[in-house]
């Protein structure tokens, strides 16, 4: 297994001296006078979907993406169609669930589109959709969103808002086949506790394309599980910054990529606030011709960030040829002065080796992929803490696994 | 009783674009409860009969037959075999990122018995091999061969030959890159196995040394992808003391 492991010290941070830098991936560490992470962009982040030119591909942020696969939603061609997706929100008691107009000034505090298809999706929605958890409320049930593809365009806007020290899990649910692109905001209050899992299991041909923005209060917990299995594009870009100190922030992700399917999560952590953990931990496993996973994982400690605690990794396991995993995690560091920041990107086979190894036991061949499978992405799924949903990925990704044996 | 016959095998293998023959005939006949060893020079083609009775695709079969109890073994695939009682300690055990040990040990052992084995009775059995092994408890929790020293590895081989109990045991060069506790150790596994009387073991060796703690009851000198002398245990020691020379030396035609 290639392997790229960097823990970079306060000290070599700090004595500006030679910073241990990722060999087998693109991974990099900066101590930067200025952002990379903002400067390679092509455009400043904007609501408006005109500030940004039409993407040719070869931009930083769109050369893994197949533009030609993105059904238009980058070049202003795809035009909402009116029955694009179903949503349908179940909330237990004490949530508020509305549908408010453009205008409503709860949308947009979490942050800004930073590419041409969230500003586009920004500028596009009509009605968006507000779930508020009071503060202090605690609930015993998860809010569950369920995002059904009826076949068309759509551009679609979510906000979940938890007050102070509300508690929350929210399961959202992309299944049938539609071309999405939107903006999800989660805004945590001080003291909040929110888990959200989305779920990408969409039809083969469904292309969806979303930002997601997440605002983490003094002392909240923000706890984000990505789990994309469907879809012929699916491009997520979660991101997380700090409204106050003492935030923490868990990104855990998930993704099973088959032949054909090109799958990107594009993650930026910016600790923009002092003394705020987060600790990113994606895993995906590819199968088939032209199985392509992409991960990008930005984490930048602002000048100001005294006492960032940061770690971040991916895992990605090729069960056949064909596939292509680009796995590029980037830490750009602007202070010394923080508790820990690392990272580490690997990406191994599974190989007749080890095929002929479990056989060699008498383990039947589907069985040994199985096996591998399920033990690569189980320490990930034991730490999502939400029962239902660790048994539910478990089955899904039997399920993946008997579709590749057939 | 169980017997492994090896009848004139030929086998080849590719390398650079070529088609090279590395076992040039081989009979053997390994019955139950008897350990033979099958000492040779580097190259000579013993762990190539090793991985070929285990079915590594890498291998050719070009000619000859393989049988454990009159079934044709080289029409088995890998795990068929397995199945059917034959094991191979390798050299070099695979990493298999993500499987740990006991979950491994489980899915053979249900693979090799056609039933999952109690719970209860195998948490103590693994636990009970374990400690035989000198192994300690918290090798189970690990994934399979990462990050294992060497002596841990060919513990690790010598436990599964321990709890699947084949009818054929290969023991592939278990003994090199052992200290002498090590071997002593493992020595100690292979020889509870034996003990038994329920296995044939095929002991493939470079050196006589693992000879003083596995006392074997055939001796077979592998030269040139085949066998060009077998004996007793005494032959083990006119090894110790002239070595491979007089097998090489001439002997071996390319």
């Amino acid at each position: 297994m290639a392997e790229a492991q960097n823990s970079p010290t306060l000290e070599s941070a700090r004595a500006g001296g030679p910073l241990p830098v990722g060999s087998t991936t693109a991974g990099s560490i900066a101590v930067a006078a200025e952002s990379t992470v903002a400067t390679r962009m092509s455009a400043p982040p904007s609501f408006d979907v005109t500030d940004f030119p039409v993407p040719h591909g070869r931009e930083e942020e769109w050369r893994f993406t197949p533009l030609e696969r993105l059904r238009g939603l980058h070049d202003g061609t795809a035009v909402a169609t009116g029955e694009g997706v179903k949503v349908d929100v179940q909330a237990p008691e004490g949530v508020t669930v509305e549908t408010v107009g453009r205008d409503d000034a709860r949308l947009g505090k979490a942050g800004t589109p930073v590419d041409r298809v969230a500003a586009q999706a920004y500028s596009a929605f009509e009605k968006a959709g507000v779930v508020t958890v009071p503060k202090e409320t605690v609930l015993t049930e998860p809010i569950r969103i369920a995002v059904h593809g009826e076949g068309g365009v759509a551009f679609g806007h979510q906000v979940i808002e938890l007050g102070a020290f509300a508690e929350a899990v929210v399961v959202i649910d992309h299944t049938g086949d539609a071309v999405l692109a939107g903006n999800v905001e989660y805004i945590l209050g001080d003291g909040a506790k929110l888990t959200v899992v989305s779920v990408q299991d969409w039809d083969e041909k469904a292309v969806h394309v979303a930002q997601h923005n997440a605002l983490v209060g003094r002392d909240a917990s923000f706890r984000s599980v990505v789990v994309t299995f469907g879809g012929d594009v699916v491009r997520l870009h979660p991101r997380v910054s700090y409204a106050g100190t003492g935030g923490e922030a868990e990104l855990f992700g998930l993704y099973f990529t088959d032949a054909g399917q090109h799958q990107e999560h594009r993650l930026l952590v910016d600790h923009n606030t002092p003394h705020c953990k987060s600790n990113v931990a994606y895993k995906g496993a590819l199968q088939g011709d032209d199985a392509h996973a992409v991960w990008i994982g930005d984490v930048l400690i602002e000048a100001k960030a005294e006492g960032t605690d940061t770690y971040e990794m991916n895992r990605n396991l090729v069960l056949t040829d064909g596939a292509r995993v680009d796995s590029v995690p980037n830490l750009e560091i602007e202070t010394g002065e923080i508790v820990g920041a690392g990272h580490a990107s690997a990406t191994g086979r599974f190989d007749d080796e080890q095929l002929f190894y479990l056989m060699a036991r008498g383990i039947p061949e589907h069985e040994a992929r199985r096996l591998v499978v399920r033990g690569f992405f189980a320490e990930l799924v034991q730490q999502i803490g939400v029962a239902d949903i660790e048994e539910r990925l478990i089955a899904k990704i039997e399920e993946e696994l008997e579709a590749s044996v057939a | 009783m169980a017997t492994l016959e090896i009848r004139d095998l030929h086998v080849t293998v590719e390398a650079d674009n070529s088609t090279k023959e590395i076992l040039k005939g081989v009979d053997l006949t390994v019955k139950q409860g008897e350990t033979h060893a099958i000492m040779g020079p580097n190259g000579s083609g013993k762990s190539t009969l090793a991985y070929s009775l285990a079915g590594h695709p890498k291998y050719t079969i070009t000619g000859g037959t393989v049988t454990l109890d009159g079934e044709d073994v080289l029409e088995m695939s890998v795990d068929e075999r397995a199945r059917a009682g034959l094991f191979l300690a390798m050299q070099y055990p695979v990493e298999v990122p993500g499987v740990s040990v006991s979950n491994f040990l489980r899915t053979s052992a249900t693979a090799i018995r056609g039933e999952a084995p109690k719970l209860r009775t195998w948490v103590k059995e693994v636990k009970e091999a374990m400690e035989r092994l000198n192994m300690d408890p918290s090798f189970a929790e690990r994934n399979v061969n990462e990050g294992f020293s060497g002596g841990e590895k060919k513990r690790h081989e010598i436990l599964q030959l321990e709890l699947l109990k084949p009818k054929v045991a290969i023991l592939d060069e278990t003994d090199s890159g052992l200290d002498v506790d090590a071997l002593r150790v493992v020595s100690e596994g292979v020889n509870r196995v034996r003990e038994t009387g329920e296995v044939g073991t095929l002991l493939i060796t470079h050196y006589t040394r693992i000879l003083r703690y596995i006392k074997p009851d055939h001796v077979h000198v592998f030269s040139a992808g085949r066998i060009v002398e077998s004996g007793g245990a005494e032959l083990a020691d006119k090894l110790e003391e002239e070595g491979y020379e007089g097998y090489t030396k001439g002997g071996a035609s390319e």
